[in-house]
């Protein structure tokens, strides 16, 4: 068992709504202890019991990490998505009993750095909601850009400003307003570290221009969790179970690799930390891959599959699990 | 060509051109061959935005093949210690994307990359070729004083005085490899030295 795959049993505590997408929600100890230390950047797995079906999402914690009586999450409804949010956002209230993981942290702070440099879209702004209260307290050196649609869905634009002033700068889409990337990463002064979380075309985007402009890999720090997409309903082979399992249209692999009673390893479910990499052993069809994990030389040899966010399309799939 | 025996013992690679806006070279002796060779692989105007900082070696040699490389900048030094201050200043008025490219000795490599990761450069990131001799800068353990250029196993700490040996336990907060007291036991037992670091 890793870390992040030990369980916490919490009770909501309280749900506020942020704005029309995003809603807050605030996790404490059933048994009234102090959860455990986390650090900024940090995410726990939250457990959505929706009748018989149960959905495994990772949330950013987003608190301060000098408070451990409360962890808090922000979560974007996505009316199209699998329904992990729609349920967060209609049915989990005050006093629902719930189960979470550890707090993990894949995001880290480079604690190392002259100088922290943020870049957030949208509902990435969560985890910097953490990590710019933990260098807030230890007197870090940080700067903020922040990138929304509108100011109305600015989620906690307004908290940061208040709390950190300058170091805030806000970019609303709906009013042209553009971050002049390249002229951003070439004043840096000499041991920055850049960290970016956002939608994928953006963390993308971020990492070609640094990378362009010279800033090397270890300064690059990203986050984005991909969702499991759904697709076609698959068959696939478990070779070392010996069992044959359908994923469903709605379900990812890993979720129906666990729905057959199989328990692969598993941390942030969404294709980021490489807990759950799945040697592939044969295999006649396509791979849709989705992870940000393996290399795009493991992505083309069709040796190895993220099952908690990639698919396949194809005749037969046999898995070493 | 250094061999990887313990996890901290420092490999070095190949220089080549990264990407970046400003690429700052520091080379002694025969690390200017190290550069040159890069140069054949480098893209048009890269010495454009080149600074190259030289301590030629005893001979004297390579000053003239640098200059014609025509970088930006080209500065020549007598010793590490003396240009020091001005690779200090240089860091910390630089920005992201100056990429740094250390070759030559050990001892130069070490020094020069003990000041970057000051500065904030990941060793990782910083473009390392040794080229020349093997001499080693060694910390004593037992006194903490730094002798340079050790070329034999055992070596005698300039400072104290012990016969240690050189292993290949290396800092790189300190650009030293550590010598410990070979003969603690019996000072008088004195194993054969030999030239291991040509």
């Amino acid at each position: 068992m890793s870390t992040g795959t030990t369980k916490l049993n919490v009770v909501v505590s309280d749900v506020v709504p942020v704005n029309e997408l995003v809603t807050r929600f605030h996790f404490r100890r059933r048994d009234g202890q102090m959860l455990p230390t986390f650090s900024g950047g940090a995410h726990v797995v939250v457990e959505m019991r929706d009748g018989d079906r149960t959905r495994l999402n990772p949330y950013s914690l987003m608190g301060s990490p000098l408070d451990t009586r409360e962890y808090t999450i922000s979560v974007r409804r996505d009316d199209i998505g699998r329904g992990g949010s729609l349920f967060m956002h209609r049915s989990v209230k005050p006093g629902l009993e719930m189960v979470i993981s550890y707090p993990v942290n894949l995001f880290s702070l480079d604690l190392r750095a002259k100088k922290h440099l943020m870049l957030a879209g949208g509902i990435g702004i969560t985890p910097f909601m953490a990590q710019t209260a933990q260098l807030a307290g230890e007197g870090g050196n940080f700067e903020l850009h922040y990138t929304c649609r509108t100011a109305s869905l600015g989620t906690y634009a307004d908290v940061l400003r208040e709390r950190y002033d300058r170091r805030i700068r806000l970019y609303h889409d709906d009013r042209d307003e553009r971050i002049d990337l390249d002229r951003l990463l070439s004043t840096q002064p000499l041991g920055t570290h850049l960290y970016v979380c956002g939608p994928a075309g953006m963390i993308n985007w971020v990492r070609d221009r640094a990378a362009s402009l010279g800033w090397p890999s270890e300064a690059v720090h990203f986050e984005h969790f991909a969702a499991p997409q759904p697709g076609l309903p698959f068959d696939v082979t478990l070779a070392v179970s010996g069992k044959t399992i359908r994923v469903g249209e709605q379900q990812s692999l890993l979720e129906a690799i666990e729905a057959a009673g199989v328990d692969p390893p598993y941390l942030c479910r969404g294709g980021v930390c490489g807990q759950c990499e799945t040697n592939v052993i044969s295999y006649d069809g396509k791979f849709i891959h989705n992870d940000h994990w393996l290399s795009e030389e493991d992505h083309r040899s069709g040796c190895k599959i993220m099952p908690c966010v990639s698919r396949f399309e194809g005749r037969s799939l046999v898995l070493e699990r | 060509m250094a061999a990887k025996t313990i996890i901290s013992r420092p490999i070095y690679g190949t220089l080549s051109p990264q990407p970046g806006k400003h690429h700052l070279f520091i080379a002694d002796a025969e690390g200017a061959l190290a550069i040159l060779d890069m140069a054949k692989t480098a893209p048009p105007g890269f010495f454009d935005g080149a600074e190259i900082v030289f301590i030629p070696g005893p001979d004297g040699k390579h000053v003239a093949v640098l200059e014609a490389l025509k970088p930006a900048q080209f500065h020549q030094a007598p010793s590490f210690a003396s240009l020091l201050p001005r690779l200090k200043q240089t860091l910390a008025n630089a920005h992201m994307g100056l990429r740094l490219y250390l070759a030559g000795t050990e001892g130069l490599i070490g020094q020069a990359m003990q000041v970057a990761l000051e500065a904030g450069i990941d060793h990782t990131s910083m473009q390392t070729e040794h080229r020349g001799s093997l001499a080693r800068r060694m910390q004593c353990v037992h006194c903490k004083g730094i002798t340079e250029n050790v070329t034999t196993q055992p070596a005698t700490c300039s400072h104290c005085g012990l016969l240690l040996l050189v292993r290949d336990h290396y800092s790189r907060r300190l650009a030293a490899f550590q010598g410990v007291c070979i003969n603690a036991e019996d000072r008088s037992e004195i194993p054969p030295t030999e030239e291991a670091f040509p």
